[in-house]
């Protein structure tokens, strides 16, 4: 066994990710979020009086459920390992940093899809037709994995208070939802609305919820997950780079 | 205990630790300031130094928890920032502070470890059984480690630190603040470990556990190494003049000691005489066969030889004068 091999390091970052499972999702609060945020959302939707069709309102509802449980715990992994000093346990460990950041991104894409398929069984037991199913599925976990590098990205700055991290992460998630397709659609958006919604990587996969479950979409579904891909690319890189030089500063 | 590693620990040449101008910056200030050592296979190497000399990052440096910012370290050959993976998969480290996961039972936590180190469960469960039954735990095993006491989590994270038969130890402070039996049980599993081959690197305040426990002792001042030896060495180089001390059942006369071979100096205290000498040896004959001459009976005779608190104050620049 070559410890520092990748196959090994994937393996170990599995381990991290079973780890944060443990200590960090499946906590009471965290799992009442995730149950609840879905169905409070569904009943904002309908009961808010909204002249958009339910079609339309899923695409959102699935975007922002996914984009939200995603990112609403991997920012303060790194703070609260920080804070218990377990994060120097991990680092005298035989693991890399990068491996260390791929655990946090899996336990993270492993809870959004898991809260985000409760949102579409409400969906579907709403009666909504889902016309699409490989392409949502494969957008799911695509964004999932997009979604969660963010939310680990948005854990750079070396402090180990939780609640700073969490303060700039929602200052930086709420305007994306705003801007991402989802209160208005993208063909009713001026220009330089379509320019900043182009920015951001929920726009892409509220696209593809909208044509999984009505067939119409504003980008072609190849762009969609591209764009994607491309993101999550960036988001990895720059977390697991950033984080190698951060994180020393916390210990 | 038996080690299974698969590693050959004959890897590497005879020093398990190569530590060369190792320096480390922290804005304008230099707090590990090129020192250069290295750490012998299957000694006990103490690392010593008062507050902010810079031993925990020193530590920290050589477990690679926090980037070199000149020289370089080698464990077992491997450099810690080329290989830094290859280099801590061969140790383990125990820090002052706890560091298990207090939301994790201890056998959870250990088996976190295991897998974390790459050992295939039987023998993470073998070894965690183990470890658990010598230090103490197996009856709360699946408590949550929060529910621990101080000596417990410690006890805990030295069973964390040697699931995976390091073939060398990192331990900072590892007795601070424990109670008797932990810390009891603590130094005799490093004993233990270390007669089995197990290198260890001890970073600690207690002279008197560095003075029992360590082969060498190192010290650290101001980010500069200023000693490395044996500790009784380390004592004697500090305080070349020993004292004695002794009593007789009658009088004696201080001109009649102070013309002893051996003797530098007398004075009584009460009825004790404290005799300075350089030659300890020489000076405890010369009163012997004084007692025979004079007929005078020794009732108490003490040699007090320089302490390692002495050396450490002297050599760190804090002894009173």
């Amino acid at each position: 066994m070559n410890p520092a091999a990748y196959g090994e390091q994937v393996r170990r970052a599995w381990v991290i990710a079973r780890k944060d499972i443990r200590v960090y999702y499946l906590k009471g609060p965290v799992l009442i979020f995730g149950i609840f945020m879905p169905v409070f959302l569904f009943l904002a939707f309908f009961l808010g009086g909204r002249q958009l069709p339910l079609a339309f309102l899923i695409s959102g509802l699935v975007g922002m459920t996914l984009f939200f449980t995603s990112t609403a715990v991997s920012p303060a992994i790194f703070p609260w390992e920080g804070q218990a000093r377990t994060l120097e346990r991990l680092a005298a460990c035989p693991v890399t940093v990068e491996a260390i950041v791929l655990g946090d991104m899996i336990a993270s894409t492993l809870f959004g899809i898991g809260v985000t398929a409760i949102t579409l069984l409400i969906g579907l037991a709403l009666g909504l037709p889902l016309l699409h199913g490989i392409v949502l599925g494969f957008g799911i976990l695509i964004a999932a994995c997009c979604f969660s590098g963010f939310g680990v990205l948005l854990a750079v700055p070396p402090t180990n208070l939780p609640s700073n991290i969490m303060m700039l992460s929602t200052l930086l998630k709420f305007p994306l939802v705003f801007i991402s397709g989802i209160f208005v659609p993208l063909e009713q958006m001026p220009a330089w609305g379509l320019m900043l919604a182009a920015c951001s990587p929920l726009t892409y996969f509220t696209d593809i919820v909208r044509y999984s479950f009505t067939g119409a979409h504003y980008f072609p579904v190849p762009i969609d997950i591209g764009a994607l891909a491309g993101f999550t690319l960036v988001f990895t890189a720059a977390a697991m780079h950033l984080h190698r030089r951060s994180m020393p500063r916390r210990i | 205990m038996i080690k299974e590693n698969s590693d050959d620990p004959s890897a590497g040449g005879p020093n398990v630790i190569e530590v060369e101008s190792l320096t480390k910056t922290f804005g304008a200030i230099t707090a590990v300031d090129g020192i250069s050592f290295e750490v012998r296979r299957g000694e006990i190497f103490g690392f010593l130094g008062p507050n902010g000399a810079g031993k925990t990052t020193t530590t920290r440096m050589l477990t690679g928890v926090v980037p070199i910012d000149g020289g370089s370290v080698r464990i077992f050959g491997h450099d810690i920032q080329k290989e830094p993976v290859l280099a801590k998969q061969r140790f383990g480290v125990v820090p002052e502070t706890s560091n298990a996961y207090v939301d994790l039972t201890a056998w959870q936590n250990l088996m976190l470890v295991g897998d974390l180190y790459g050992l295939d469960r039987t023998r993470a469960e073998r070894r965690s059984s183990d470890l658990l039954e010598t230090l103490g735990l197996s009856g709360r095993s699946d408590q949550k480690v929060k529910g621990y006491s101080k000596g417990m989590k410690q006890r805990l994270i030295l069973a964390m630190a040697l699931l995976h038969e390091p073939d060398l130890l990192f331990l900072d402070e590892p007795t601070s603040g424990l109670d008797v039996q932990s810390t009891q049980m603590i130094l005799v599993l490093l004993r233990e470990l270390n007669t089995d081959g197990t290198t260890i690197f001890l970073t600690t305040h207690n002279m008197e556990e560095a003075n029992r426990l360590c082969d060498r002792i190192g010290i650290i001042r101001a980010g500069k190494i200023v000693a490395i030896d044996a500790p009784e060495r380390l004592k004697t180089a500090i305080d070349r003049m020993h004292r004695l001390e002794v009593s007789f059942d009658r009088p004696v006369p201080a001109d009649a000691l102070a013309g002893l071979d051996g003797v530098a100096g007398a004075s009584r205290t009460g009825d004790v005489w404290r005799i300075t000498t350089g030659n300890p040896d020489l000076t405890i004959r010369s009163l012997v066969a004084f007692s025979g001459d004079r007929g005078a009976t020794i009732l108490t005779l003490n040699t007090l030889a320089p302490s390692l608190d002495r050396a450490f104050l002297r050599l760190t620049g804090e002894e009173q004068p």
